[in-house]
């Protein structure tokens, strides 16, 4: 089984602090997988890790069995990685269209053109459009992303995500702070957005977590407990005691 | 439209009629004076547009911009010089290419140092390079010719159509022409695969390296053509003064056009164009006037930043809405009563200046009577201090009191404008951030 993903021994410290203590973790191509873990385990920072907004403190983490450890955020999108955020983090005064727009250009390959007009590029245009209706906001693409509602711009959020194409895609708590129904529509988007890559994601909601993983892993306080199906996972009992305890009634 | 095309053709007209204007104006304002100081205007309008795709575009506050515009115009003052001197087959309406090229090497140069961080880092350390380039340029005296600067005799260089560029009238329309084409490309650039990332970059850095972009790389490129740019305008200056000093390449003149920016907008791609043309009018004509012009100058862009962030393009952009709609004229009675007292508190502040600048000036060689307003008062009495106090004073208060029916004008302009059946889309977008924003 190749692994597109895998994390060897990873360690992240803020000044003495040790927020990550340790992590290995192999993600097989195509798996979608989730981690959980209760507030402040170090869900978010583990995705800084991977994605290159914090440099590990040790170990290495490898894309497509090349180490990514210590590129810059962009060379890592440009292998292939792609992710959103638990804050919302778009780009508030441009609006929808060209929030879209803006993160398809480099997957086609137009870099830092200034020598081509943008509106006529028939491919980018396409593909934006198409986003827009893979992510439910084509009515709203002339609106700023500022003043979008929230479920709207967590919607945007993941399509800057998924826009580029890439293969391995990193989502943190997509559907944090959505109702229940806003999170049933944002669980069908991101498996249809998701089809045929590799995704992981970060979740709070155990229903969204069951219903779309492959695999789960747990993480409490830096370090990953256990790895494993759904299935097993709902009846480990170490996690039960450390975290689906509380989440699970 | 083809695949890739920058332009299509619907977006011309505006172009065309750019162009037209830059021919015929020379026939409507035809004096010396106007001419010399249309040719100044252009000049400017490439200055500040290029400042813009700094700060407006980019979101790069730099405090050193007129370096690539100083810098270049030196180049293009030797390079004339050179040309003339070797009689080589270049025409002076090269110069500007040479002049931007320069700023471009310049902008390479400096550029790698500066744009590896954005903020107020970057701010930093375009103060820090300005200083540096100003302070070498008192050193370097065979580039920079000392406090008296290096001249160059402009019709000594090969004539291009019988034209040798004596008269003002062919330096303007030297100008206009690099200025339409400077325009057209600048206002091109905003709308290509780099522009909207330009913009990206502004809004949120961050992001944008998490979609592909190294924001430093963008920073550069930006930064590089804007030299580019200035330092067309550069050269087209040298060219029309024939003559370059290091003042052309300092502080003041690096303040000078981010006021122009500012004051005009540099929300909107027209924006600094607005600017550069009211700040240079204003630098001709009140320099004339006053002593105190300077002044108004801080004053106007306190004001400016104080109540019209977006600059005079971004206010004005708030009407369009209302103009499109066929409302504007309900905006108009209120502006009107606005506009008494606005004006009544501005003729207090500028007789308090005028009073001020000639009693700590002036008084101790020429006495204590000022001529301001057509009419003569005595400095030393205190009764036209206290009338110009008084008209600060009460225009002011009922400017506030004014306020009250253009606020009431724009809210029932809102109201009628409210589209029945999409109340969504029209609600989301506020007028105030609209105005503020490039499209
Ligand atoms: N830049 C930082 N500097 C110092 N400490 C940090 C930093 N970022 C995160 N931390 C700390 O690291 C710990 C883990 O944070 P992290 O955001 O990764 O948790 P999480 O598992 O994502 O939690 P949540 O479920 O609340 O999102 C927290 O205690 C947090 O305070
Ligand atoms: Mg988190």
């Amino acid at each position: 089984m190749s692994a597109v993903l895998s994390l060897a021994d990873v360690h992240k410290s803020f000044g003495p602090t040790a927020i990550i203590r340790g992590v290995t973790l192999n993600v097989p191509t195509g798996e979608r997988h989730a981690i959980i873990g209760p507030n402040g385990a170090g869900k978010s920072t583990l995705f800084h890790l991977i994605s290159g907004r914090f440099p590990v403190s040790s170990g290495t983490v490898s894309l497509h069995g090349r180490p990514i450890t210590g590129l810059k955020p962009y060379e890592i999108y440009r292998r292939g990685l792609s992710r959103s955020f638990q804050v919302t983090n778009i780009f508030p005064r441009l609006s929808v269209y060209e929030n879209i727009r803006c993160a398809v250009l480099w997957a086609l390959g137009y870099k830092y053109a200034f020598w081509l007009g943008v509106d006529a590029l028939r491919s980018v245009r396409e593909r934006a459009e198409a986003v827009m209706t893979s992510i439910g906001l084509t009515r709203r693409r002339d609106v700023q992303a500022g003043v979008l509602t929230y479920a709207e711009q967590r919607a945007l959020e993941i399509g800057l995500a998924i826009a580029g194409g890439a293969d391995v895609i990193l989502l943190d708590e997509p559907t944090a702070g959505m109702s229940r129904g806003e999170s049933e529509q944002a669980v069908q988007l991101i498996r249809t957005v998701t089809q045929g890559k590799t995704l992981i994601m970060v979740e709070h909601d155990m229903s969204v977590v069951f219903g779309l993983a492959d695999r789960i892993s747990v993480l409490v306080y830096g370090q990953i407990i256990a790895s494993d199906t759904p299935r097993a996972i709902r009846e480990n009992a170490a996690v039960r005691e450390a975290y689906l305890g509380q989440a699970v009634h | 439209m083809s695949e890739g095309a920058i332009l299509s053709w619907r977006s011309w007209a505006p172009w065309v009629a750019l162009a037209l204007a830059l021919v015929l104006l020379p026939r409507l304002l035809s004096s010396g004076s106007s001419l010399t100081m249309m040719s100044l205007m252009g000049i400017m309008i490439i200055f500040a547009l290029s400042y813009n795709m700094l700060l407006g575009q980019t979101g790069m506050l730099s405090f050193g911009h007129a370096v690539y515009y100083g810098l270049a115009g030196f180049v293009a003052i030797h390079a004339m010089n050179a040309i003339a001197q070797n009689k080589w087959a270049i025409p002076l309406p090269v110069i500007p290419l040479i002049g931007g090229l320069a700023g471009l090497a310049f902008g390479i140069l400096f550029g790698s140092v500066s744009t590896r961080r954005g903020g107020t880092v970057f701010a930093m350390i375009t103060l820090g390079v300005g200083e540096l380039v100003a302070s070498s340029s008192l050193i370097l005296r065979s580039f920079f010719g000392g406090e008296s600067g290096i001249t160059a005799n402009r019709t000594k260089l090969m004539p291009l159509f019988g034209y040798k560029f004596g008269p003002q009238i062919e330096i303007y329309y030297l100008i206009a022409g690099w200025a339409f084409i400077a325009i057209l490309a600048m206002y091109a650039i905003t709308r290509t695969p780099f522009g909207r990332m330009c913009n990206a970059v502004r809004e949120n850095p961050e992001r944008a390296e998490f979609i592909g972009y190294s924001t430093q790389t963008v920073r550069f490129i930006a930064f590089c053509l804007a030299g580019f740019f200035a330092g067309i305008a550069g050269a087209l200056a040298a060219i029309n003064f024939e003559i370059m000093n290091a003042l052309s390449l300092g502080a003041a003149q690096s303040g000078t056009v981010l006021l122009m920016a500012f004051i005009g907008g540099i929300g909107l791609f027209w924006g600094p164009i607005l600017g550069a043309i009211l700040v240079t009018f204003l630098q001709v004509t009140l320099s004339d006037l006053t002593g105190a012009w300077m002044l108004y100058f801080g004053l106007l862009f306190i004001l400016v930043v104080m109540f019209a962030p977006g600059g005079i393009a971004g206010w004005l952009a708030l009407h369009g809405p209302a103009l499109r709609s066929g409302r504007l004229g309900r905006l108009l009675p209120a502006y009107a009563l606005a506009a008494v007292p606005l004006a009544m508190a501005a003729a207090g502040a500028i007789l308090i200046v005028e009073l001020a600048h000639h009693m700590l000036v002036k008084a101790s060689s020429d006495g204590s009577l000022v001529h301001v307003f057509f009419t003569t008062l005595d400095g030393a009495s205190p009764w036209p201090w206290l009338a110009a106090l008084a008209l600060l004073g009460v225009g002011a208060a009922l400017t506030r009191l004014a306020w009250g029916p253009v606020r009431s004008a724009w809210a029932a302009v809102h109201a009628a404008s409210a589209p029945v059946d999409g109340p969504a889309e029209a609600a989301v977008v506020p007028p105030a951030a609209q105005g503020v924003l490039p499209t």
